[in-house]
């Protein structure tokens, strides 16, 4: 793999790690000029309860304990930091490290948020959760959340998600969730999320809206980001105990990012740890169908917070594409967007088409992209160039699923 | 109410009110089915008894807006709707009708374009301002300095749930009128209009404002009276949307027709 480039503004990151002050923790509402609440009035007492609610859970043991609780006893964390030996080989000899928030309970990161909001809103005397969901993770975590605390559970899932992780339809309904399918524009996450949040507006009063990703108004994003904050602690922790030093980097996949927010955090005030984010390159970012919105988004608002978003000339969304559906999200959490600007955090993206050709310079394993529950952490960058290609071009291109074809304005983003 | 004699909207409420009577609003999505059809049922709008008329932009993710809205809006933006079109469409209405016309939109497509050249455009095209169903007071700084400097009218929305010092906060914030949201939802016809709107009306007067329009499930004569007995306007849109996707121009004529004979109230003042 190529290492990404950094951006001009790196010397202004280092500068701020050197002048001695920290990254971390980052409250909002703000994050830089991105955030906020670019929100309906309605919803306004809603997010300043849940805000409420959420300081003042952090600030108590009780809750911490029984998030601890649950964390161990029922996610199964810590998740394990599995050294991924014969891919280091392959790769020509950098020490890789993955971290497998695969391993925890329904079988992805997305666990940890949703317990966290989950306790949260029985705090709030709720009865009811809704959530959206892309490849359905988010939705299988809130629908078994739901099912443990004994709140109703309703899934968003656009139309074209549901048709492909039909499996995930099954297991949500199976926890006793109902899944609403949406037939809205591009029938993918964004339209799951307008849909949620018309049924929130509606049903506030009983109703807590679980977002799963580190995006959306505040407090959102630094909510979101606070339950993922544990897959960074255990990650740098145990890195620590495995190598007896730091990584060189870390790096995740991201869609909202908030797996990617989670690992970051913990290694954005240590100056020596490069950190990249891998955004989804869909057919390749030349052919516009992409999910790259840092790096070829420009500043915008949806869904409640200012942050990189792919739009067109008159500020409609542009629909984004990826085969993996947890990726297909055409905007990214504000805090991405803050760290990408400064520098903290180098967004590259990344094709399943174009890393399977030779003649592309890029050869970032397409499984990053293609899997909705990206392993999380690669504890040390591989090299510049590669012994072999990685994978075997002609076996993944037969796995690869053909691009949808849904008639669309070809606007430029 | 932040201090203009220039206000267009408030103006024309304040000649409904002259006439013992709440204002009627009606709202249509520019360019739909397309942007000549557009201008020509806000034309049949002011001359079937709207006193002020909303044009909604056309946007990829309008999540307050229900069914109806949201199909008409899909619809615009496939027949390839651009949103400058939107400034022809308000220039179409006022240049043959005195009613005030205000854009409602989302804020991402003001943001795109350029808040202040947005506005400029709008200014230069006849229109009062906007309503902004996503944008609240606290994110507004650039949108308050631009409608000062245009001299445009700044609709922001009030909902049953807002708290008395943001109800305050947002008044304070307005110009024009404040928009009164009647119930916790999206835009769509109901059978009632929810009894919370009353209170939030009162809560909105309270709170300082002069002029408090009320909107969100309002689609007949009946809750037109209803909401006109205490409201200094009635905002209807879902109903007009369909009248536009099922009569076109001479549907909307007809229903608004309908609808203004619901705005005196009993016993009628001078």
């Amino acid at each position: 793999m190529d290492a990404p480039t950094s951006k001009p503004e790196q010397n202004a990151a280092d500068a701020f790690l050197q002048g001695g002050a920290s990254l971390r923790n980052a409250s909002g509402p703000y994050f830089g000029s991105y955030g906020g609440r670019w929100m309906p009035e309605s919803l306004i007492a809603a997010l300043d309860e849940v805000q409420d609610t959420f300081e003042k859970a952090k600030a108590d043991p009780e809750f911490i304990a029984q998030l601890n609780d649950l964390n161990k006893n029922y996610s199964g964390r810590p998740s394990l930091l599995t050294e991924a030996k014969r891919f280091s080989q392959h790769a020509g000899g950098a020490r890789i490290f993955l971290k497998r928030e695969d391993l925890n309970h329904t079988g992805s990161h997305k666990i940890n948020n949703v317990l966290g909001q989950a306790l949260l809103a029985k705090r709030m005397g709720k009865t009811r959760v809704i959530a959206e969901t892309g490849a359905g993770q988010h939705g299988v975590a809130s629908a078994t959340a739901a099912a443990l605390l004994g709140l109703e559970c309703v899934v968003y899932m656009g139309a074209e998600d549901c048709r492909r992780q039909a499996l995930n339809v099954a297991r949500m309904q199976l926890l006793g969730a109902t899944v609403v399918p949406v037939t809205n524009g591009s029938q993918t996450l964004k339209d799951a999320i307008n849909d949620a949040l018309r049924d929130w507006v509606t049903n506030v009063e009983n109703t807590h809206y679980l977002l799963g990703t580190a995006a959306g108004a505040h407090p959102f994003p630094a909510m979101v980001r606070f339950f993922h904050e544990v897959i960074g602690e255990e990650a740098r922790a145990q890195i620590l105990e495995q190598t007896g030093k730091l990584p060189d980097a870390v790096c995740a996949c991201i869609g909202g990012g908030s797996n990617a927010i989670g690992l970051f955090h913990a290694f954005l005030d240590d100056s020596s740890v490069k950190i990249y984010g891998f955004e989804a390159g869909g057919d390749g970012v030349e052919t516009g169908r992409h999910a790259a919105a840092i790096t070829l988004g420009r500043p915008g608002v949806l869904h409640g917070a200012r942050s990189y978003l792919m739009q067109d000339e008159d500020g409609q969304t542009v629909e984004s594409h990826s085969i993996s559906a947890g990726l297909d999200y055409p905007s990214v959490g504000p805090e991405h967007s803050y760290l990408a600007d400064i520098g903290r955090v180098s967004c590259t993206p990344t094709s399943p088409i174009s890393a399977a050709s030779a003649t592309n310079p890029s050869r970032t394993p397409k499984r990053w992209t293609r899997s909705g529950s990206c392993a999380a952490l690669k504890a040390s960058c591989p090299p510049s160039s590669l012994p072999t290609p990685w994978p075997a071009p002609s076996r993944w291109a037969s796995a690869l699923p053909k691009a949808r074809q849904t008639p669309r304005r070809s606007r430029s983003s | 109410m932040s201090e203009n004699t220039a206000s267009k909207a408030a103006a024309a409420i304040d000649r409904a009110k002259a006439e013992g009577r709440a204002a009627l609003i009606g709202y249509l999505p520019a360019g739909y089915p397309d942007v000549q059809a557009s201008i020509d049922a806000g034309i049949a709008l002011a001359r079937n008894g709207a006193d002020l008329i909303e044009i909604g932009i056309p946007y990829s993710d309008p999540v307050m807006d229900g069914p109806v809205i949201q199909a008409a809006t899909t619809e615009a933006i496939a027949n390839g709707f651009r949103v400058a079109s939107v400034f022809d469409v308000v220039a179409g209405i006022t240049a043959v009708t005195d009613a005030a016309v205000l854009v409602m939109t989302y804020w991402n497509p003001v943001m795109r374009m350029g808040v202040d050249e947005f506005s400029r455009r709008l200014a230069e095209a006849g229109g009062a301002g906007l309503i902004t169903p996503d944008l609240i007071p606290d994110e507004a700084a650039e949108w308050i300095e631009a409608s000062d400097k245009y001299g445009l009218d700044r609709v922001f929305l009030v909902a049953p749930s807002s708290t008395p010092e943001r109800l305050e906060m947002t008044v304070k914030a307005s110009r024009g009128f404040v928009y009164a949201v009647s119930i916790m939802g999206i835009t769509g016809t109901r059978q009632a209009v929810s009894g919370s709107a009353e209170k939030l009306v009162a809560d909105t007067h309270a709170a300082g404002a002069e002029r408090v329009c009320v909107g969100l499930g309002v689609s007949t004569p009946e809750h037109v009276r209803e909401i006109a007995a205490y409201a200094d306007g009635v905002i209807v849109g879902s109903a007009l949307v369909a009248a536009v996707r099922d009569g076109g121009v001479d549907a909307v004529g007809k229903l608004t027709k309908d609808l203004s004979a619901g705005l005196r109230r009993e016993p009628a003042q001078a």
